[in-house]
């Protein structure tokens, strides 16, 4: 008796629906068998981690302010992972982004620039990562070079480079050689919603790309194009779609949204540009564009519920005195069974009894 | 099975009355970490200082530590949700943390801060800190003594006045053993990366150097010494058994005594705002066993830091050259005053190097 892993003859619907309901049922089997072996209440555990972050207004500002960049990236990339473009680099796009547009920040500073400050930045920043973006697109396109290798190096001359600004020409004068920039003028600073909360416009903006996402994938011909090219390259040439066309594009639109990202991430939360803006969101958002199955309103809600295992993650560290780790494994424990599961939309485990007929045939 | 689920189920809904009557009995108090607290450094020396502080006080408070918090975007919130969780008195042990740390505490004014080697302050932020550049001068009268090739490996973290000060109070020191000792300075940008610090380390023992220092959190450089067949010291903690041939001596954070004080002082309703800057009269860090090392060169050693804690040598005793070779300005009488010290911000005459950024 053998068990094997077949293919479906058609993805399964009912596996698809079921299938992150079953994902969350075993995460939280086996942690409620972790929390147990670390001596931990588990019911408590699991309510620090998932309830206790819901509960309180401040704690739900968190999660958006933690999603926010998180979405904006795996939104592009959702589009670049449907076109088969393989954009990697989106860590590299969003701190290219931050720069560029902290570039107005620092240049402004102390003078009486007026309200442009802020919109220009935005906008720098999404066209410098539209424009870094495209040299792996390029490159692509022109020479045959795999993207997925171009661009993920390109993060670590994005990373070196603004390392280098931070501590050399960009230094605050009055900040003791500590690599970061001076604290941005109000008029460089994203706007915050809520008075004496972190949630900030950053927030809305990532909202209004989930829904820019939505439209262009479901109702627009471009975006038509953009699903055709993945999923059936031969068709997609048979109907005259421009495939390389389309890598240019979808990799200009995610490094765009990843530029955009990192100015809000920097003009917002931090307030000032230094290395370690981004704690790998370029890549975080990998697992949050595939966790979303690629789908716009996937990825808001996978966005949100990473960002609450973090919030909850360090809950559980104050309250419940969790390790740190333990909210890591937890993160992979998810993902695990997230991908296991899905897996069972297209294959299926058969038991197969060995042929007695066929096993004489061949002595 | 029913019954105990029922039980747990009842002890989640009753959990946040039963903490909060803990809370109005105990004052708590929080931590917040930059590395791991198995660091086996910095943070480590934190973490042991709590523990101190809850054998001291543990009847009177309860304590709350994150750890590995970045100094980025993250640290922010991460103190906020101590405040939140109801701590009165927080310690944030970075100084990248010095910003986070100022806009929590102008948000929660009752609540106290405590933010170790920075330098900005509130009426409910106070700053700790070490005279650590008297170590280093220690360090630097040893090294020199001990270098066969005259050549020193210093790993950096970044180039903050905290560094750049023990740079040049090593080489000030090691100058008056030997005058032409030369120092080779790696900048590992991390506090905490073993892989990098044993890279830098390697590096520096391929360019000539016989004895490393650091500044960087773990015990990665005197490990690789040891495998070498170098000298090196230990940093914040007793690195000792990393390299019992090897080690020289280390400088030990020991902030138990000042946690335990503080915390006093916020239960007794004394706490206020403060600068603390402690030297090795203080206690505020320690010089670990002098190993590995002949007599003649522990009585050095040894002098040495009486003769500072006495109040008899200064590190930075006047005249003071710079790179360019210029005098710097003596604003302390006989020595360069705690505001040159803490701002520093040029090497010393000697160093065949450039600051970064300058």
């Amino acid at each position: 008796m053998q068990l094997v892993l077949e293919k479906r003859a058609e993805r399964s619907n009912t596996i698809a629906l079921v299938s992150p309901l079953v994902a969350i049922g075993l995460t939280i089997a086996t942690m409620i068998i972790l929390f147990a072996i670390l001596g931990k209440n588990p019911l408590l555990a699991l309510h620090a981690y998932f309830i206790a972050p819901l509960t309180d207004g401040y704690s739900l500002q968190e999660i958006a302010v933690k999603a926010t960049p998180l979405v904006m990236i795996a939104i592009g990339l959702s589009l670049c992972y449907l076109a088969n473009a393989w954009n990697i680099g989106a860590e590299g796009q969003f701190l290219i982004g931050a720069v560029a547009g902290s570039w107005i920040a620092v240049k402004t500073q102390g003078t009486d620039a007026g309200a442009w400050v802020l919109p220009t930045m935005l906008v720098l920043a999404a066209a410098a990562g539209a424009l870094y973006a495209l040299i792996p697109a390029i490159c692509k396109v022109k020479f045959g070079a795999s993207e997925i290798l171009t661009s993920l190096m390109l993060v670590y001359v994005a990373d070196l480079f603004l390392d280098y600004l931070v501590r050399g020409p960009w230094r605050d004068p009055h900040g003791f050689n500590f690599p970061t920039t001076a604290e941005f003028d109000p008029v460089a600073t994203v706007p915050l919603l809520i008075e004496g909360g972190r949630l900030h416009l950053g927030s809305i903006i990532a909202l209004l790309v989930v829904a820019a996402a939505a439209i262009l994938l479901g109702r627009t011909i471009k975006g038509f194009e953009i699903r055709v090219v993945g999923a059936a390259p031969r068709a997609a040439r048979f109907g005259g779609f421009n495939a390389d066309q389309l890598v240019v594009l979808t990799f200009a639109i995610s490094g765009a949204l990843a530029g955009l990202a990192g100015i809000i991430e920097v003009a917002g939360p931090v307030g000032h540009l230094q290395p370690g803006i981004s704690p790998g969101y370029g890549f975080t958002a990998i697992i949050v564009a595939f966790l979303g199955r690629l789908n716009p309103l996937g990825i808001l809600i996978a966005g949100l519920l990473l960002a609450l295992t973090f919030i909850g993650g360090e809950q559980a560290q104050i309250a419940m005195k969790i390790p740190l780790d333990v909210t890591k494994v937890f993160q992979g424990i998810l993902l695990f069974y997230v991908l296991a599961c899905d897996s069972f939309i297209l294959y299926r485990f058969r038991l197969v009894f060995p042929n007695r007929q066929v096993a004489r045939g061949t002595h | 099975m029913r019954k105990s689920l029922l039980a747990l189920a009842a002890g989640l809904l009753l959990a946040g009355s039963v903490s909060a009557a803990s809370a109005a009995d105990k004052l708590k108090v929080g931590f917040i970490y930059l590395g791991p607290v198995g660091d086996l450094g910095w943070t480590y020396q934190h973490e042991l200082a709590r523990q101190a502080l809850v054998k001291e006080l543990g009847d009177k408070i309860e304590t709350t530590f994150l750890e590995n918090v970045p100094e980025g975007p993250d640290a922010e919130r991460s103190i906020e949700q101590l405040v939140r969780a109801g701590n009165k008195l927080i310690f944030t042990t970075s100084f990248g943390y010095m910003d986070p740390t100022l806009k929590v505490a102008k948000k929660y004014p009752n609540v106290h801060f405590e933010h170790a080697t920075g330098y900005k302050r509130n009426p409910n932020m106070s700053t700790y800190s070490a005279k650590w550049y008297q170590g280093r001068y220690i360090q630097g009268l040893i090294a020199a003594k001990m270098s066969k090739s005259g050549v020193l490996g210093y790993i950096g973290s970044f180039p903050i006045p905290e560094v750049v000060s023990g740079i040049n109070a090593t080489v000030l020191a090691a100058q008056t053993i030997n005058p032409n000792i030369k120092v080779k300075i790696i900048w590992a940008n991390t506090w905490f990366d073993p892989g990098k610090e044993a890279d830098a380390a390697k590096a520096l023992i391929d360019q000539g150097a016989d004895v490393i220092m650091q500044h960087t959190d773990s015990p990665a450089a005197m490990q690789i010494a040891s495998e070498r067949g170098k000298l090196a010291f230990g940093q914040d903690s007793e690195m000792i058994k990393f390299g019992p041939k090897t080690q020289l001596t280390s400088i030990l954070d020991t902030w138990g005594p000042y946690y335990i004080a503080r915390v006093k002082a916020e239960l007794d309703g004394t706490w206020k705002s403060e600068d603390s800057w402690g030297g090795l009269d203080s206690h505020m860090f320690a010089m670990a066993p002098y190993t590995n090392m002949p007599d003649d060169v522990k009585k050095i050693a040894e002098d040495a830091q009486a003769a500072i804690i006495a109040g008899k040598l200064h590190p930075f005793k006047c005249p003071v050259i710079g790179q360019d070779g210029k005098e710097i300005e003596c604003k302390g009488g006989d020595h360069l005053d705690d505001g040159q010290i803490l701002g520093m911000n040029f090497y010393v005459k000697g160093i065949d190097d450039k600051l970064p950024g300058k």
